[in-house]
């Protein structure tokens, strides 16, 4: 029902995964995963596009977007770091980690640096516990990690 | 697995890959293919081998060469000595730590004397991706069995009688659950397996089905038999790429074997599986709440009854099994009931997978008989506690489950007694702590948990769990008084009490454990403002031994917020209103000048 | 055969059928176990049970955990506790809970007094909240008919449901997770950004502060303050049924007399009626819908039937902003407010030789989409609004406190004339149904050329959802399509749409039960049985009226004949009908 302001390979290309769901209301997470995939983010025209497609409100799709830690509408950095706090990375000091990437790059958990190259989040486990304390960059896993290791880490994406 | 003289098993797992397993792996093929080997040996990338400390793990068939900490460089020398010459490269096998002597094979090696591997019986020693492999192991003769030889009704008197009770965390019998499903009648009824594995520290769901896809299809297709269910339903973390891609490959070769498909081994039973993907939400691994997720909506739970067996996925009756449950039912199938319910003790049986972490010498995934006490993990399985310090407490059951003691070493675990000491067995998290954890900090570290997972949905867990934390966090500031304590205690049984689903039922555990077998620590926060562990930054203060202190400079050049001043070759000085008690100056010290107070 | 339970209750020995919830349980024998998030209209099918605020908790003897009473179903053999040391420790947790995620502003709230929260903290004895701690932060919202203030949100989940359930709208869902976890709109946009239709039915069911009307007693107080300012009021049908609430009096005391002389001790200069409006109204539309009959009988194919009422503002929003294909469906005819302001800043105004800008005009609704409704620019003149401000029926009681006037002792008085004489017909369009009934009474006279014998039309009243019933008018069958409630609505319009049934006629009405159920009615707090009995009041009233067919009103014939000329012709069409906008695309997002 709204005016989505896409351009039209956008809005296309939304339309062929929601179609390839079916247009069901029931694959509303696997579609969300899908164009999450496609655009890095779920901003607001695109989750009113879905909505539209699948016949539900937008208020549903953004109560399963706010509510999923997966989804999110803001862009993530180029490189996005993933501290894990998982327990056997927190009593192994994984804290002290995050910290140290939060100083490092000057944002808090959930931001983007202005450039847009780095971002940090938490995620709890990755199954790596033998690796504690461990961090990802993008895909990549880092294990073992003292803070120390922190700034050489960065400057690895830096260029 | 007949063509190949010999295999070489490099673990594939997520702890591995991460060092670069899969590098090892291609650096062997190439290796093998300069020595015009590749015909005669196989190089396989398996499942978890369990023993991620010692990772990346390279295991030679069939002499059972177990080569620990490999790295891609040493793929050439393992080659060129150990196929070729037929000599081991010993400074690549285990050391035994207190014999010193090096182990070749793992049969021998501490963490795996004591292991019985059931549900993880394939993991490390076949190829997941092929499904051949699986079939020569045995695989899928189980379903057969009960395709052609059973009635749905024996099948479910067979895991009835195995006392096998479900690995997700509560422990419900599997049996009885499958014939609760049997018999609600519809047209249409679900068989699902909960891949939602979201306890912080387990990881065992995971290395199933990252090293034995197979299994997990195979046991969700009886179970779809037992019931008459004919659609199968894989709800599982996104955050696990391997395991869905490991799972999607095994799905489809089994439908290509026709073990998926129609008409199944010639009966007339039809079975297919279905992914749907978890998004971030550990409530869903509660039953109600992961069918609401696969229905695409917000993963909140609903009250029970009805029951998923009676109203669960589009109102359809619904089974919901766990990935370890399902793991153990086609050798359940295979071997007996009776072989089953020898193992383990009288209301626990079979085997139990822990994911051994935190600070102990060996971490990884273990699989024990139940009745296995704390001691014989810790101690054998796990080499003891990392640096030789002292034990602590050991966190069973995660957000969900408690702390257990020095008194509770010799417990032997099960469902129940693991209860009855206040904690629980969870889905399998098993977290090693030592002198240098707060325990007050731990039971916040899980408050903090909880609360960013709780659903909202109910006021004790939204409101109730965010207030737990904060007295928790006033207490770690040095905050805290005696009538916190008291309001810690008495608003943790209120939510308990009146929380809607199980996450929030058994939210305050950590709490109460804590406070059950380490008041102490609590009361010293309070009354003391003193943290034993030097966990809490609120109420340490690094200082510097002007006595001891030589005036390097080391703490003051490496401090990060410039909170150390002092002249070269005169004792220096912590800013403490600067200070963010990092403690990278008592690291960079050489002189031991520095120290906590 | 219903298969009966029996179990214990507090020691009382109780027997209820099998299914019965723990809740009704111990209601059936006089125990009232307190509730929060539970709501449900009875009669109407909805049902809030989340189980989510577990104030309800009781214990269950062998149960390891507190039950909710509204979400358990009673057991052969169970026995109950209501009130244990457990329970009441519990309970009494869960409200402090509430409260310290709740900020503490009732002396200010628009629901002092009528909060379901504060009701609750009251009756459990809570005088100090032990858990302190941070409190939720989000924007108010502030919407032409609506305010919410989602810091006030205890997620009881009732207006989610009535938006989504009840009214099939979908502005509302739950948003977020954990503590942070509320109901809001899509992208927390302001309700005007969404496509929410102004029922304020989620006003009508939220427990707390967190949803409220627009309050505008202040603009209307200082309007009456004014000496320069004429300020005329009209009163909806339904608001004479129910504000007697407000003043400790039954539901469904009919109280018409008394709002009469309280208006006018308020100050108002005339104390006039919607009602007569109501009778102007069927004079139009009646006579659009026999107009398109007529040519539909012609064989006409152009004429568009249904024709559907257009007198409740939710209504008229709900198809504008998703039926934007059938707007030329709807009777064009303004509601009876609008078409009041019209003629009240028209032939009143140049009776009383004022200028427009000194007319006031307020109306009290039982509504708060008609504060939404007399916003509209298509309903102002050179910025001017026909009906300048609108006040719910619970503003009016406000307003009569203020002002010092003891209700229940006041004299029945009548409304002034012209302007303020009705018939019965004009009386029951606050009730579903009753507005169709009215139009039918009329044109069943002008269509068939015979006076009505029996005017009461039973086959069109009822609180079903959707009704279909069959007018015989003298011979030419008349079908007639009645939903009240917006997701019956969409039920009706569907078949419909999909060429399922055909009607000649359709009210349509956004709340349940019609107006006597309105959002700006007084809070029933979920006891539907209050809506039945404002509505068999409505019907009461009706019948003792001496006239009850709009077009024998003397005053509505003097107006055509004074001011107007014909129904539906030059005069009327300017001032009294509207046309209709497509909305579809209100909902529109900045672009980064």
């Amino acid at each position: 029902m709204a005016k989505v302001k896409l351009d039209d390979s956008k809005i296309q290309k939304i339309k062929d995964i929601c179609a390839a769901h079916g247009n069901k209301a029931g694959e509303a997470i696997n579609i969300l995963h899908e164009v999450q995939n496609t655009f890095g983010y779920l901003p607001a025209e695109v989750q009113e596009l879905i909505a539209e497609q699948i016949h539900v409100s937008a208020a549903h799709i953004y109560g399963i977007v706010t509510f999923y830690s997966f989804f999110t509408m803001i862009p993530k950095g180029e490189h996005p770091i993933s501290v894990c706090l998982g327990t056997a990375c927190y009593v192994r000091g994984s804290e002290k980690i995050l910290d140290e990437f939060k100083r490092q790059l000057g944002i808090g958990i959930g931001e983007t640096t202005p450039d847009g190259k780095f971002s940090i989040n938490c995620l709890r486990c990755v199954g790596a516990c033998g690796l504690a304390p461990v961090a990802l960059v993008g895909d990549k896993v880092y294990g073992r990690i003292t803070t120390d290791q922190v700034k050489d880490i960065i400057a690895e994406y830096q260029n | 697995m007949t063509k190949f003289k010999t295999h070489i098993l490099v673990c594939g797992g997520t702890g591995c890959t991460a060092s670069l397993s899969d590098k090892i792996a291609k650096n062997l093929k190439d290796n093998l293919a300069d020595k015009g080997l590749e015909n005669e040996v196989q190089v396989i990338l398996t499942g978890c081998f369990g023993f991620c400390e010692k990772g990346p793990i390279v295991k030679i068939m069939p002499d059972n060469t177990f080569y620990t900490e490999v790295k891609p460089e040493d793929a050439k020398e393992i080659i060129e000595e150990h196929i070729v010459k037929g000599r081991k490269v010993t400074r690549l096998l285990y050391t035994d730590p207190e014999t010193k002597e090096h182990i070749a094979d793992s049969k021998h090696m501490g963490f795996y004397k004591k292991q019985l591997r059931i549900a993880l019986r394939n993991c490390g020693f076949i190829d997941p991706e092929n499904i051949e492999e699986y079939i020569a192991n045995d695989g899928y003769e189980a379903l057969a069995k009960c395709l052609t030889e059973y009635t749905p009704e024996q099948v479910i008197d067979i895991i009835k009688k195995s006392g096998l009770r479900g690995r997700g965390g509560a422990g419900f019998p599997t049996g009885i659950k499958w014939e609760i499903a049997s018999k609600n009648h519809a047209d249409q009824k679900y068989i699902v397996c909960n891949a939602d594995e979201g306890d912080p520290g387990a990881f065992m769901d995971r290395s199933i089905l990252e090293g034995d896809p197979n299994s997990i299809i195979e046991a969700m297709a009886i179970g779809g038999y037992a019931i008459g269910a004919t659609k199968g339903l894989v709800y599982i973390r996104a955050e696990y790429p391997l395991a869905i891609h490991r799972l999607e490959v095994a799905i489809k070769q089994a439908r290509e074997y026709g073990l998926l498909g129609k008409n199944i081994f010639g009966s007339t039973f039809d079975f297919d599986i279905e992914l749907r993907y978890g998004a971030g939400a550990f409530v869903c691994g509660e039953e109600t709440a992961l069918i609401h997720s696969m229905e695409g909506k917000r993963g909140e739970p609903t009250f029970k009854p009805p029951f998923p067996a009676q109203s669960g996925y589009l109102e359809k009756p619904t089974n919901v099994n766990n990935v370890e449950t399902f793991a153990n039912i086609p050798i359940i199938i295979l071997k007996g009931a009776d072989w089953f319910s020898s193992i383990g003790t009288e209301k626990s049986k079979g085997t139990k997978v822990f994911a051994l972490a935190g600070q102990i010498n060996n971490v990884g995934l273990i699989e024990i008989p139940m009745g296995t006490t704390l001691r014989e993990i810790i101690y054998e399985i796990g080499g003891g506690i990392k640096n030789g310090r002292k034990f602590k407490a050991v966190q069973t059951g995660g957000p969900s489950g408690g702390c257990l003691t020095e008194k509770h070493l010799d417990v032997a675990i099960d469902y129940d007694s693991l209860m009855a000491a206040g904690s629980m067995m969870g889905s399998g998290g098993m977290v090693v702590m030592d002198e240098t954890s707060c325990m007050v900090s731990i039971a916040k570290f899980y408050l903090d948990f909880t609360v960013e997972e709780s659903c909202g949905k109910c006021t004790p867990c939204r409101i109730g769990n965010k207030r737990l934390y904060e007295i928790l966090d006033k207490i770690t500031q040095g905050k805290g008084t005696m009538e916190d304590l008291d309001n810690l205690r008495n608003l943790s049984k209120v939510i308990k009490d009146t929380a809607l689903c199980g996450l929030g039922q058994t939210s305050p555990n950590p709490v109460l454990s804590t406070i059950d077998n380490f008041w102490d620590e609590y009361v010293e926060h309070v009354q003391e403002h003193k943290c034993r562990a030097g966990v809490c930054k609120a109420l340490m203060k690094y200082v510097i031994d002007p006595n001891v202190c030589v005036g390097c400079t080391a703490c003051a050049r490496n401090c990060p917020v410039n909170a150390i001043k002092g002249e070269r070759k005169s004792a220096h000085e912590i800013n403490q209103d600067a200070c963010i008690k990092c403690g990278t100056c008592i690291e960079k010290c050489k002189f031991g000048a520095i120290s906590i107070k | 055969m219903e298969q009966m339970v029996n179990l214990t209750i507090d020691n009382k020995q109780v027997q209820v059928p099998q299914g019965t919830s723990l809740l009704k349980a111990a209601a059936s024998i006089g125990i009232k176990i307190p509730t929060l998030c539970y709501y449900e209209l009875k009669g109407q099918n909805i049902e809030n049970r989340p189980g989510a605020c577990r104030v309800c908790v009781v214990e269950v003897e062998g149960r390891r955990n507190l039950a909710p009473a509204c979400a358990t179903d009673v057991m052969e053999g169970m026995v109950v506790h209501t009130h244990s040391l457990r329970v009441v420790n519990a309970r009494r947790t869960v409200v402090e809970l509430m409260l310290s995620d709740h900020p503490a502003s009732c002396l200010t709230c628009a629901k002092s007094g009528k909060c379901e929260l504060q009701t609750l903290a009251q009756e459990l004895g809570i005088r100090d909240i032990t858990f302190k701690g941070e409190q939720s932060t989000y924007r108010k919202d502030l919407s032409p008919a609506i305010i919410r203030d989602v810091n006030k949100c205890i997620m009881c989940r009732r207006c989610e449901t009535v938006c989504n359930k009840l009214q099939t709208v979908g502005a509302l869902s739950a948003v977020n997770r954990g503590f942070m976890a509320v109901v809001a709109t899509a992208f927390e946009q302001d309700l005007k950004k969404s496509p929410c239709v102004m029922c304020g039915q989620c006003v009508q069911a939220c427990p707390v502060g967190a949803l409220a009307e627009v309050d505008n007693t202040r603009q209307v107080i200082n309007a009456i303050c004014d000496p320069k300012k004429t300020v005329v009021v009209q009163t909806a049908p339904a608001v004479r049924v129910a504000i007697g609430e407000e003043f400790g009096l039954e539901p469904g005391s009919r109280v018409t007399g008394k709002m009469a002389a309280a208006l006018r001790r308020i100050g108002f200069d005339y104390v006039f009626d919607t009602d007569f409006a109501a009778d102007l109204t069927i004079m139009e539309e009646g006579t659009e819908m026999l107009g398109r009959i007529d040519r539909y009988m012609k064989g006409d194919k152009t004429v568009k039937l249904p024709i559907m009422t257009s007198c409740c503002p939710g209504w008229v929003n709900f198809f504008e902003t998703y039926y934007p294909d059938m707007l030329d469906i709807p009777s064009t005819a303004k509601s009876p407010m609008q078409m009041f302001g019209a003629v009240a800043k028209s032939y009143w105004l140049e009776k009383l030789g004022i200028k427009r800008e000194d007319m006031v005009v307020v109306s009290i609704m039982p509504c708060v989409a008609k504060k939404f409704e007399c916003q509209r620019d298509e309903f102002k003149v050179d910025g001017n609004p026909d009906v300048d401000y609108s006040l719910t029926t619970r503003e009016l009681a406000e307003l009569i406190k203020q002002f010092n006037i003891d209700f229940n002792s006041l004299p029945d008085e009548d409304f002034d004339r012209p302007l303020g004489e009705s018939t019965g017909a004009a009386v029951i369009f606050g009730a579903t149904g009753g507005v169709i009934e009215a139009a039918t009474r009329t044109a069943y006279e002008i269509f068939t050329g015979k006076t009505l014998e029996k005017v009461d039309f039973n086959e069109l009243r009822g609180m079903e959802g959707v009704r279909e019933a069959t007018v015989d008018f003298n011979g030419t069958p008349i079908h007639i399509g009645i939903a009240h409630g917006l997701g019956n609505a969409r039920k009706l319009l569907d078949k419909v749409k999909e060429g399922k049934e055909f009607f000649h006629a359709i009210e349509v009405m956004a709340c349940p039960g019609g107006c006597v159920g309105g959002a700006g009615q007084p809070y029933h707090h979920g006891d539907f049985s209050k809506v039945e009995k404002r509505f068999a009041a409505i019907y009461e009233e009706d019948k003792e009226k001496p006239l009850r067919k709009s077009h024998e009103n003397p005053y509505i014939k003097q107006l055509y004949s004074e001011y107007l000329g014909q129904p539906c012709g030059e005069k009327s069409h300017h001032l009294l009908h509207t046309h209709y906008f497509d909305k579809s695309d209100k909902v529109e997002f900045v672009k980064e």
